[in-house]
């Protein structure tokens, strides 16, 4: 049976390389046309820019890049800012979220005065109001996740409300008859409850968290992986563009698995699936 | 019938009246005027169709639910709140999933200020006298059923309230663990050691330690307040049985004193033709209303 499943799992895996294959090997044949490269790139040089973007030292001329690559290590400087940018608007929308939606599910009273302006805030492209905050904060990387904040506050504060509302109501009936307060109701009952919803959601707020510092740099900045992409754009320096866009994706999805790490270790009471009896 | 000096329940004169929300005219009286009263110590059990308000009763006993009228008094004082004299075993899963076993258990006395350490220790030490020493470190969706149900005795027991509520505590349970779980919570009820019904999954613990910590005054015997739809589990349990009507507007329509002699096995006790006969006089009142209770709930399903 194991057996069976890890071949299975390594077909999978063949199967998933092939696709990214495939689509190499045919963006790299169909970039010989000269036309063709200047509006999708060559692979090959995407590659080359990674290159020449993370590692110290110069590749000598050889085959596939016949004027070598130049080793400049300068990109650490763009991704620590677009970096920094996301995690301070990821821990700062996150915990504005949690407060609100904690302070609103428990007051019924300011959840219903605030409804609809909630709701107008989130219906609202908030994207619009990149230009505001650059304005507010000026074009350092504040103005950057103030963006980024607005992107990720709603999508915590609309799980940790219904995360609350959603509580078990005998659990908290239990809770009460053992005497709780109301203090101790929050700590014990209402936040760890909310705390799986707002785990659910941070996959994918964490995504929106580097939208936004990558739009919000993108529309007005002097550092940070938008800017580079910006410059790259204005030069048509098409390949530049899709080497940053392939940087943006791998940190994304580092991003996520740490998020994830980091759920298994918090949510071990819960059981997942095909685990649910592991003693 | 109890003694009138101790009371440790008395619902006087109880209604509860439920408004719809969506028609602000559309009533439902659950209860209507009942009077009930448990002594301290007694073992009182109420039986009565289903949905007939029982767990309405009880909500209203706990001080969860404030009665539309009438007055509950816990050992002769008026209650305001949450009564807090009473442990609630509910009949659907009320553990913190997010909780292990030892940490639910700990929770209501971490909730009182015991300081960490001593909560544990007492924790601990209620989990082995219902059996689960060792399971201390599971978490709820680890144990089964029957597991959970002991950890949320040992939740309501480690607190020692006077008065215990039992919502059909056993309900979900298969019959075999059920009369396992009635003989346990009879004998802790009786101020033993609990866990001699059962294969134990580990050699009782030596004497001593936490043993005296939790209970403390087991000499005492706790007032419990029984809800169940088996008449069976009822007459077996219990000092007394009270039958209340099919809903709505429920109310009690006989009581039944049961002399069988203690202490009792849930299983054994079945056979015994005193109990063949309570069973009978009992069921006699009580099959008309279950009757009367299944016509309606067709009535509104049709």
């Amino acid at each position: 049976m194991t057996m069976k499943d890890r071949r299975a799992r390594q077909q999978l895996r063949v199967w998933q390389v092939s696709v990214l294959v495939v689509t190499l090997v045919a963006w790299r044949l169909l970039s010989r046309n000269d036309q063709f490269a200047f509006f999708f790139g060559d692979p090959l040089v995407v590659a080359g820019r990674v290159w020449s973007w993370f590692l110290p030292f110069a590749m000598p001329p050889n085959q596939l890049f016949p004027e070598g690559l130049p080793g400049n290590a300068d990109i650490y400087l763009h991704l620590g800012v677009t970096l920094s940018e996301t995690m301070l608007a990821f821990g700062i929308g996150t915990v504005l979220g949690l407060g609100f939606g904690l302070w609103l599910a428990l007051a019924p009273m300011w959840s219903a005065v605030f409804d609809p302006y909630i709701k107008a805030a989130n219906a609202m492209p908030r994207v619009i109001l990149a230009p505001i905050f650059a304005l507010w904060f000026g074009l350092g990387i504040w103005s950057k996740v103030a963006l980024a904040v607005t992107l990720v506050f709603f999508i915590v504060f609309f799980n940790v409300f219904q995360g609350v509302r959603e509580v078990s109501p005998v659990v908290l009936a239990n809770a009460r008859m053992l005497g709780a307060s109301r203090k101790q109701l929050l700590r014990t009952v209402y936040l760890p409850s909310a705390t799986s919803w707002v785990f659910s959601s941070l996959h994918t707020s964490v995504g929106l968290a580097f939208v936004g510092a990558v739009v919000g740099e993108y529309l007005g900045s002097a550092r940070g992986v938008g800017y580079l992409i910006l410059q790259a754009e204005g030069v048509f320096d098409v390949n530049t563009v899709f080497a940053g866009i392939v940087v943006l994706t791998a940190c994304a999805l580092v991003l996520d698995g740490l998020v994830g790490r980091i759920e298994r270790g918090l949510m071990k009471w819960q059981p997942w699936m095909g685990e649910t009896e592991k003693l | 019938m109890s003694a009138t000096a101790a009371r440790a329940l008395e619902l006087r004169d109880i209604s509860v009246t439920f408004r719809s929300r969506e028609e602000r005219d559309a009533r439902y009286t659950a209860v209507a005027s009942t009077t009930l009263e448990v002594g301290a110590g007694e073992f009182v059990s109420v039986v009565g169709p289903t949905g007939c308000g029982k767990s309405t009763l009880l909500n209203v006993a706990a001080g969860l639910l404030e009665p539309s009228s009438g007055e509950v008094r816990v050992f002769g004082q008026p209650l305001a709140g949450i009564n807090r004299r009473a442990g609630y075993m509910f009949q659907a899963e009320a553990l913190m999933p997010w909780r292990s076993a030892r940490d639910n258990v700990m929770v209501g006395l971490q909730y009182r200020g015991v300081p960490p350490a001593q909560a544990r220790e007492q924790a601990d030490a209620w989990l082995a006298r219902v059996g689960l020493a060792g399971f201390g470190d599971r978490y709820p969706h680890q144990l089964s059923g029957g597991m959970r149900k002991r950890t949320a005795l040992a939740q309501t027991l480690a607190l020692d309230p006077d008065i215990i509520l039992m919502d059909e505590p056993f309900s979900a349970l298969d019959i075999q663990t059920r009369q396992l779980m009635e003989n346990e919570v009879l004998e802790l009820w009786a101020g033993g050691e609990g866990r001699r019904a059962g294969p134990s999954p580990k050699p009782q613990t030596p004497s001593g330690g936490g043993r005296e910590a939790p209970g403390g005054q087991h000499g005492r015997r706790k007032a419990v307040l029984f809800i169940t739809h088996d008449l069976d589990e009822a007459i077996a349990m219990s000092d007394r049985v009270i039958v209340l009507s099919a809903g709505p507007a429920t109310h009690p329509i006989g009581e039944f004193a049961i002399d069988l002699p203690r202490p009792r096995d849930v299983a054994e006790v079945r056979a015994d033709p005193r109990f063949v006969a309570l069973h009978s006089e009992i069921w006699a009142v009580l099959r008309e209303e279950v009757l009367k209770g299944y016509a309606q709930q067709l009535k509104v399903a049709a």
